[in-house]
């Protein structure tokens, strides 16, 4: 096995240096060297480690579970969530305060706007669903993770891929599709990694020795799948040269509009539904420790929402070029999916039943089930926003600022950091985290900061669109455009500020994750179910 | 499955018999109003499709009961719109600018069309007060670069200022006077020290004295004897305290040495006459109309 991944890796590494060396630009120059010393690295790192690629973190494990990648997946969310939120927060003060893009092409908001939305979705979030779809699909299929390496490569190569992007973006490189920026050469990249993903997923779930594929399983593989549909399609395009980095969509004009909210409306559909339902599915029954409320409902939810969510995406074009015909079909499938959607929101929340009094004493578990409920409550604004009538008002504004991200800190980031904290103590042998009470505060912090923000999206997307259609006695339009800026402003500043508590309860649990790793328990007085620690 | 049944103590429910890594379902069914609000959406959605454009065909599309089509609907609006304000529209037309003026009904319709074609074409330059910024100038005052008449006013917008597109846009050509060498740095400088007296402000009157001769021979034919400015040429007036770029002294000097070419767009290429009009009087209305 070691073979064959040195061999890959040197296969890589020539690759790399066949690209700088005939590179037309000093992108894929710079690419190409990354990509050597990536693999370069990988050789060393594979050969240092010899045999051991990863062995579970319970030494008396019964099965050679793969904890390492999940460990080494937990430190990458963090990292990853914190440089995500930091970046939302530069380009919230930024809208606030405009003199903070420093009139420098790095620092502008252009491109650290893809910096942001990129490092949330995908580093942040698409690190979260590695690391959890590794770890749920070892203990619900009771084997270990196929593909000896594999798991790795998957790991690294997705970190790669992030940093070709990231890094790409602030040196404006771009194919201009938004939540696809990625110039080719990274598609490509990120294609092979994700086929890995695909086989090491797929890999564990032929070993395993359940009878059944549990549902979380179906809801990743479902994410999986899709995501490397929609992922090549929309990224089908003709490079200028190999050795450059530019290159041409496949799609023009209404088509391409067409194809990219495919591919945008189903990013978040399977990418930061479907993938994170099955966070949901495993830890929220964990941490509750109740059976799940139906399972006639999950079969039902899950077919219903995969059948009908891949034909939404054309309420992102409503009034627009786009026949009419598909307008009213992504219009009347958004509405027919409400239901759907809150399948999993039902089935999360009730499984709580007769586990209710636990959200007194155990935050990680109010911290899921806040995420449940802006689950439920964004997947209700979605249905409702992609009606042509609601959508005339809000499209454009800041209120689908504000839907995203009561999706997004509520239900993304709220199920991520319940995962993160149940996996912390249980990665690294830990009795329990550093500090149960700062879980708390970091709830708290993230709660607030939410709603802060998504209410001053509220107000100030439907003012936006009120000023935008007004007219004036006469017929003549009342407000210039300018003006709908200046009065936006305030609500800009409420933004920051929730965006501020968001950050700072992050930090809150890179600390928490950070000293549990370390082996640390702060002294504190214990919820009442806890159990208490032996005195000292 | 097999065997006896599995049932969950709390709730009293039977679960499905299966267990991953500890974790049970149980096997309720699915809650009713959720099976009957999820069937009512879906019967929404084909009552939907019947009424409006809805599946694609092999050649077009379902067109639907209600004949609806977002391109005759905007139509539709757009006309309506413009029906209402037919009667006005008509008389702005045939209209003098000066009819408008004196004309309280028209007046009042010209101001707030004006108003809001302003907001939205003019204030990115000449800011949402029409109070302009350096290099764009203030329209609420009575310093004019081109005529503050209703006349002078149109025209300016109708061609624009030192465009390509518009052969009648207005335009003149102030001298870079130190680039283009017909003066020296020596001069340019004393030529400031007058512009400076001239508009009242601390300079050297030695060489304010110097710039006078200079002033006489480079900058009266355009700027007038006192610096009063000339409209006829775009000249602005240099004796008083309103500048286009800025009065004091190093500005000035670098107004001089490497001139000033201010641009307007040709907005009777965009706009049609009666939102011209309309603009025109609002703009003769700000502050400084003449």
């Amino acid at each position: 096995m070691s073979f064959l991944t040195i061999g890959a890796l040197g296969f890589g590494a020539l690759l790399g240096a066949f690209l700088a060396a005939n590179a037309v630009d000093t992108g894929i120059l710079a690419y190409g060297l990354l990509l050597v010393v990536f693999c370069v690295v990988g050789v060393f790192w594979v050969m240092r480690r010899g045999d051991d690629t990863g062995g579970p973190a319970d030494p008396n494990s019964a099965i050679p579970y793969n904890d390492a990648v999940v460990r080494a997946g937990v430190i990458a969310s963090t990292f990853w969530g914190v440089v995500g939120f930091l970046a939302g927060l530069a380009i919230a003060l930024q809208l606030t305060f405009p003199v903070l893009n420093f009139d420098l092409p790095w620092t502008n908001f252009g491109r650290l706007r893809p910096l942001h939305t990129s490092a949330v979705v995908f580093a942040f979030g698409g690190n979260v669903l590695i690391m959890s779809s590794f770890h749920i699909v070892q203990r619900t299929c009771q084997a270990r993770l196929a593909g000896g390496w594999a798991p790795w490569f998957v790991f690294w190569g997705y970190q790669l891929f992030i940093i070709m992007a990231a890094t790409g973006y602030l040196f404006g490189i771009t194919q201009s599709k938004e939540y696809a920026e990625p110039e080719w050469y990274v598609d490509l990249w990120l294609t092979v990694v994700w086929v890995v993903y695909l086989l090491v997923f797929l890999g564990t779930l032929w070993r395993r020795r359940e009878p059944h594929i549990y549902v979380a399983n179906w809801f990743f593989l479902a994410f999986i799948v899709t995501i490397a549909l929609l992922h090549i399609v929309n990224n089908l395009a003709m490079p200028v040269s190999f050795f450059g980095v530019k290159s041409y969509s496949l799609f023009a004009g209404v088509q391409d509009a067409l194809t990219q909210w495919w591919y945008g409306h189903n990013a978040v559909g399977f990418f930061l539904t479907a993938g994170f339902l099955g966070l949901m599915y495993y830890y929220v029954p964990k941490q509750a420790q109740r059976p799940v409320y139906s399972y006639r409902l999950s079969i039902v939810h899950f077919w219903s929402l995969i059948f009908l969510y891949i034909w939404a995406g054309p309420h992102h074009l409503h009034y627009t070029a786009l026949p009419d015909w598909a307008q009213t079909l992504g219009m009347t499938f958004s509405v027919m999916l409400w239901m759907p959607s809150w399948g999993g929101m039902i089935n999360g929340l009730m499984t709580l039943s007769g586990a209710w009094d636990k959200l007194r004493t155990d935050p990680i578990l109010r911290m899921l089930v806040m995420s449940i409920a802006f689950y439920g409550m964004s997947t209700f604004e979605g249905p409702l926003m992609a009606i042509k009538a609601v959508n005339a008002l809000s499209h454009y504004t800041d209120w689908t600022i504000g839907h995203v991200h009561s999706g997004a800190l509520g239900w993304v980031g709220m199920v991520s950091f319940g995962a993160i904290y149940f996996l912390a103590p249980r990665m690294w042998n830990r009795s329990r985290l550093y500090s149960v009470r700062l879980v708390s505060t970091h709830f708290w912090l993230a709660t607030i900061g939410i709603i802060l923000y998504i209410t001053a999206m509220w107000v100030s997307g439907i003012m936006q669109g009120l000023m935008w259609r007004s007219y004036d006695s006469l017929g003549f339009l009342e407000y210039s455009f300018a003006e709908t800026v200046a009065a936006m402003h305030p609500f800009y500043l409420i933004r920051t500020i929730g965006g501020g508590f968001f950050v700072a309860g992050a930090l809150v649990m890179a600390y928490n994750v950070f000293r549990t790793a370390r082996g640390d328990l702060r002294e504190e007085r214990p919820y009442e179910s806890e159990p208490v620690p032996v005195p000292a | 499955m097999a065997g006896q049944k599995d049932i969950d103590s709390i709730s009293g429910i039977e679960t499905t018999g299966h267990e991953w890594d500890g974790i049970k379902e149980l096997n309720n069914p699915l809650p009713r109003w959720w099976l009957w609000i999820f069937w009512a959406c879906v019967v929404w959605s084909v009552g939907y499709w019947i009424a409006y454009p809805a599946w694609p065909l092999i050649t077009g599309y379902s067109k639907g009961l209600l004949g609806y089509s977002s391109r005759a609907d905007v139509a539709a609006e757009v006309a309506a719109a413009k029906q209402d304000q037919a009667v006005f529209r008509a008389k702005l037309e045939t209209a003098s600018l000066e009819q408008i003026r004196t004309q309280s009904d028209l007046l009042e319709f010209a101001l707030a069309g004006g108003r809001s074609a302003f907001n939205v074409n003019c204030s990115q330059c000449h800011g949402s007060g029409a109070q302009g910024f350096t290099g764009y100038p203030n329209l609420n005052d009575d310093e004019w670069l081109w005529g503050g008449s209703l006349a002078d006013i149109r025209k300016t917008i109708t061609h624009g200022v030192r465009n390509d597109e518009d052969e009648d846009a207005r335009t003149s050509d102030m001298p870079a006077f130190l680039r283009d060498e017909i003066l020296t740095q020596p001069e340019v400088a004393d030529v400031a020290e007058f512009v400076l007296k001239l508009s009242g402000q601390d300079h050297d009157p030695d060489r304010a004295g110097r710039g006078a001769v200079v002033f006489a021979e480079q900058c009266e034919p355009c700027h007038g004897q006192d610096g009063g400015g000339d409209p006829e040429v775009g000249a602005p007036a240099l004796n008083n305290a309103l500048w286009l770029y800025a009065g004091d002294r190093d500005t000035i000097i670098e107004t001089v040495s490497y001139s000033r070419r201010g641009v307007m767009p040709a907005w009777g290429r965009i706009l049609d006459e009666v939102t011209v009009k309309q603009l025109a009087v609002y703009v003769h209305s700000l502050g400084g109309g003449q």
